[in-house]
C-alpha cells in the first residue's frame, strides 16, 4: 500500500524511534553489552529531565483548564533539542554509546511528557473551553513538528561548516 | 522541595520503564511504524485520567503522575518518529501516527477518568 522506502546511498539511515530501534544493531546488543550502564544513564536523566519539567511549572504555573503554556514549551523545546541530538548522535559522535540513551531516551524523554499534554487537553474540554483544548492539542503538534525539522536542519548545518573548516 | 526529589524519583524510574517496554514491543512487533511509543503514551494516558480522577495526594501526584507518568510517556520521541515517518515512510504514516496518538491518547484518559469515577462512586 504505502511506498517501500527509498534505500539511501552512503551512511545507513537515521532511526525512526530515537529512544531504540532494533533495526539498528549496535542499539540492539546495548541492552546485552552493558545493562547497567545503559539504564543507569536512562534513570539519571529521566531524573533530570522529570525535574527540569516540574521546575518550569512551578515558574510558569498553568491556569486549571487554560492553555497550558509550561506543558507546551517544554514538548516544544524538547523537540527542538531532540531533532538536534540525532544528527549529533547519528554523524558528530556516532561512538558515543551513551550519548542517545542519557540524553534523548532520559533527559529529552523526561523533560517532554505525552500523557500530561492529553490530560490538560481533557481539562480544557471539561472547562467548557473545546477550542482551546483543539488549539492547544494543535499548537504543540505544528511547532514540535517544526522545531524536530528545525533542529535537526540547524545542527545538521553547523556540523557540515565545521566539518569543512577542519578538512581545509 | 520535597515535591522535587519525589518529581525526580518518579522519572527516574518512568525513563528505563519506558525504554524497556519500547524494545519489549518492537521485540514481538517488527514494524516501521513506532508501535512502542504508541503503546507507553496510550498506557500513561490511561493511568494519568485515571489518577488525575483519583484527586490525589500531592506528594502522589508529583510523585506518580509528573515523575512517572510525565516521564513514562514523550513527546520529544513522538514528534521525532513522526518527521522520520513524514521523510522515510511517506505521509500517510506520519498522519496515521499522529491520529492514532492523540485519539488513543484522549480516549485511554476518558477509559481512566470513567474507571477512577467508578472506583470512587
Amino acid at each position: 500500500m504505502s511506498h517501500p522506502p527509498e534505500v539511501p546511498e552512503g551512511p545507513p539511515p537515521e532511526p525512526v524511534d530515537p529512544d531504540v530501534d532494533l533495526h539498528v544493531a549496535g542499539q540492539r546488543r546495548e541492552l546485552r553489552d552493558a545493562p547497567w550502564a545503559v539504564l543507569g544513564a536512562i534513570s539519571l536523566g529521566g531524573a533530570i529531565g522529570a525535574g527540569a519539567r516540574h521546575a518550569l511549572a512551578l515558574a510558569v504555573p498553568d491556569p486549571p483548564g487554560g492553555f497550558a503554556w509550561s506543558t507546551f514549551t517544554v514538548n516544544v523545546t524538547g523537540c527542538l533539542l531532540i531533532g538536534a541530538l540525532m544528527v549529533l548522535v547519528t554523524d558528530v559522535w556516532p561512538d558515543r554509546r551513551l550519548l542517545r540513551p542519557f540524553v534523548g531516551v532520559g533527559i529529552l524523554g523526561g523533560y517532554t511528557t505525552f500523557a500530561t499534554h492529553i490530560v490538560d487537553a481533557q481539562s480544557m474540554l471539561a472547562a467548557g473551553n473545546a477550542a482551546t483544548a483543539l488549539g492547544y492539542l494543535g499548537a504543540t503538534l505544528a511547532c514540535g513538528l517544526t522545531a524536530v525539522a528545525a533542529g535537526a536542519a540547524l545542527t545538521a548545518r553547523l556540523a557540515g561548516l565545521l566539518r569543512g573548516r577542519r578538512t581545509t | 522541595m520535597t515535591a522535587l526529589l519525589l518529581v525526580a524519583l518518579g522519572g527516574a524510574v518512568g525513563a528505563p520503564l519506558r525504554y524497556l517496554a519500547d524494545r519489549f514491543v518492537q521485540a514481538r512487533h517488527d514494524s516501521v511504524f513506532p508501535w512502542g511509543t504508541f503503546a507507553v503514551n496510550a498506557t500513561g494516558s490511561l493511568l494519568l485520567g485515571l489518577l488525575a480522577g483519583l484527586a490525589p495526594p500531592g506528594w502522589a501526584a508529583a510523585l506518580l503522575g509528573t515523575g512517572l507518568l510525565g516521564t513514562l510517556t514523550t513527546y520529544s520521541t513522538f514528534g521525532y518518529e513522526t518527521v522520520r515517518l513524514a521523510r522515510e515512510g511517506g505521509w500517510f504514516l506520519a498522519y496515521a501516527n499522529v491520529m492514532g496518538s492523540l485519539s488513543a491518547g484522549l480516549g485511554a484518559a476518558y477509559v481512566g477518568l470513567a474507571v477512577a469515577q467508578a472506583l470512587t462512586g
